[in-house]
């Protein structure tokens, strides 16, 4: 069976007063039906911009895909009309954002707002949207679902309102769920039981996902395979336990090692030296060579390609493997 | 509590806003009941010309015997009326141009605020005498002089408003959503830009008020209607002998358009967000 989204080198440019600026330069993955991809990385190494060129959601005038193809369902999400695009958008991928607050109409009642989604598809009638919506309230485990549906975004708690992000986001009975650091904006009590809200609705109605994190926690809890990103390129990917017992490229290393988490290889924490290349300073092999202990002079004049690793995923490094 | 309620409770920390809330109540209730229950027809030669205040006319006859309490009545309606009608006008072609412009940007914003700025270089009252002018003067067309001039005031503000609102999360998580540009643009945007442009809609009322007051005051009102200005403009002539024939509508128009503003200022204080108390 083909996977339910396959990109292949999707290439996006911010475009700059003066130059282009790659923001993700080739980056190629799938995703199987039910499955949960993790896309990592620092921000600006391009993750969130994968998920609004998914969405095509890049304003005009600010950036373009630049090459690449995004095959969703059969369809090539690229060279879709914009009509058939919005049916995609909310239907068939859905999103959620990193910070509800921002991302929910302040005016409107939440209940309103999920009717809204609701009726955008036709997935409700306006007689039974606001039932419908009630019933998703109950679905993501809101309480008092009927008073919530009637109070604004500022009367809910953080965990509420993204609570509703993921009810608005589930109206549309999604294939694929996009979640932008959905934990990021919240209090870090509340951030463990919406991911798990979240891995629980998505296990029962079947969905895949495409979560987007720097919370190397969230990928190991949540999601089954990982795609390490570094400066718009994909630097590993792989099973997350493969990958993270046996992270091959060094980068992936110092993210491990720079976390504080259980699973982590060492007691200790390191951060890595140096910080992301800017645009325009991009060095013309690997980008992460600059910080790299084990860089080699060919690290720095010719670009690695992403090769099999050890654990089975792929990797872009000329020294993966070797004993650092 | 309900909005409504809360808006209330805003807006009544404002004393002289509740004032100018009461005062513009009055004007509103002279206009809506005064000409029926006072009777007497504004045109009428009621009695002998220029007599003071007295027990039959109240505030006396003008210089052809009209009296001025009934003019002042029937001017209370024209001024509302043509007030409240083109501020509407100007509000709705104001907030049209100035959300798409805001909202859309690029070179449709580029032209339509060239546009808006080649109307607001004109002065706006010599603008609306040479519309009036041109047409014949009518309430119709004094009102859709004032609108012309008016507008483009409230369509710089509503894009402000919507280049603000526009690249807000909660308008790419509405695309995300799947929603359309003018869906966005009405039900999702417009509510939140709403509130200034209801202030300058309502401050839009007291300059229209003016506008037409001067208008008629040069002879550029409706011949068919009595009004603020004309009643001024007739008794100029007399300013010397009988200077409260003008005093009286003109204290009314200060009066009303003061109201007017105090209420702007006052729904200014309730629905601004950035005044508002945490």
């Amino acid at each position: 069976m083909s996977p339910l989204l396959a990109v292949k080198g999707l290439t996006v440019d911010y475009h700059g007063m003066h130059n282009a600026e790659r923001a993700v330069d080739g980056v190629s993955f799938s995703i199987a039906r039910g499955e949960t991809l993790a896309l990592v990385g620092e921000s600006g190494s391009g993750k969130s911009t994968i998920a609004h060129a998914l969405m095509r959601l890049i304003p005009r005038g600010a950036g373009s895909v630049s090459s690449g193809s995004i095959a969703f369902e059969g369809q090539d999400l690229l060279a879709l009309p914009e009509a058939a695009m919005r049916a995609v958008r909310g239907g068939r991928i859905a999103m959620v954002f990193q910070d509800p607050m921002m991302a929910l109409n302040p005016v409107h009642r939440v209940g309103r707002q999920i009717a809204e989604s609701l009726l955008a598809h036709g997935k409700a009638t306006p007689r039974t949207a606001i039932d419908r919506a009630i019933e998703l309230l109950t679905l993501v485990g809101v309480p008092a679902p009927e008073k919530r549906a009637r109070q604004y975004p500022h009367n809910l708690s953080g965990g509420m309102r993204q609570r509703v992000m993921i009810a608005i986001a589930l109206a549309g009975d999604p294939a694929l769920l996009i979640a932008d650091e959905p934990t990021t904006a919240l209090d870090v009590t509340v951030q463990a039981q919406v991911l798990a809200e979240i891995a629980a609705i998505k296990s029962r109605l079947g969905m895949a996902m495409l979560l987007i994190t720097h919370d190397l926690a969230v990928v190991s809890e949540t999601a089954d395979r990982v795609i390490v990103m570094y400066a718009g390129r994909m630097v590993e990917e792989g099973n997350v336990e493969g990958v993270f017992s046996r992270p091959a490229h060094p980068y992936t290393r110092g993210l491990l090692e720079a976390t504080d988490w259980e699973g982590a290889a060492s007691d200790r924490m390191r951060e890595i030296p140096g910080s992301v290349p800017n645009q325009g300073e991009m060095p013309p092999g690997c980008a992460f060579a600059p910080r790299c202990a084990i860089a080699t002079e060919r690290c720095r004049i010719e670009r690695p390609s992403v090769e099999r690793a050890l654990h089975g995923g792929g990797v872009s490094c000329f020294a993966a493997g070797s004993p650092s | 509590m309900s909005g409504l309620s809360l808006f209330w409770q805003r807006y009544r920390r404002n004393r002289p806003a509740v004032g100018g809330l009461v005062v513009l109540g009055l004007v509103v209730l002279a206009a809506a009941f005064g000409p029926l229950a006072y009777g007497i027809d504004p045109f009428d030669m009621a009695g002998r010309p220029s007599t003071l205040p007295s027990a039959r006319f109240p505030l006396g006859t003008d210089v052809s015997g009209r009296d001025i309490l009934a003019g002042l009545l029937a001017g209370a309606r024209v001024s509302l009326l043509i007030g409240i009608a083109a501020s509407l006008t100007a509000t709705l072609i104001g907030s049209a141009v100035g959300a798409t412009a805001g909202y859309v940007g690029g070179w449709l914003d580029a032209i339509l605020m060239r546009v808006t700025d080649f109307f607001l270089t004109i002065p706006s009252f010599v603008f609306a005498v040479l519309i009036v002018a041109i047409f014949r003067p009518s309430v119709a067309v004094i009102t859709l002089a004032i609108a012309a001039v008016s507008w483009p005031s409230v369509a710089r503000l509503a894009r402000a408003e919507f280049v603000s609102q526009r690249h807000r999360e909660y308008v790419s998580a509405c695309r995300a959503m799947g929603m359309g540009h003018l869906e966005i643009m009405l039900r999702q945007i417009l509510p939140n830009a709403l509130p200034p442009v209801v202030v300058i809609g309502s401050l839009t009322v007291a300059s229209a008020i003016l506008a037409e007051a001067g208008l008629s005051f040069l002879g550029l009102g409706d011949p068919n209607i009595v009004s603020w200005g004309y009643m001024i403009g007739v008794a100029r002539t007399v300013l010397r002998t009988a200077w409260w024939m003008s005093a009286i509508p003109g204290v009314t128009i200060l009066v009303t358009v003061l109201a007017i503003n105090l209420v702007g200022e006052g729904l200014n204080e309730a629905l601004n967000p950035r005044m508002r108390p945490r």
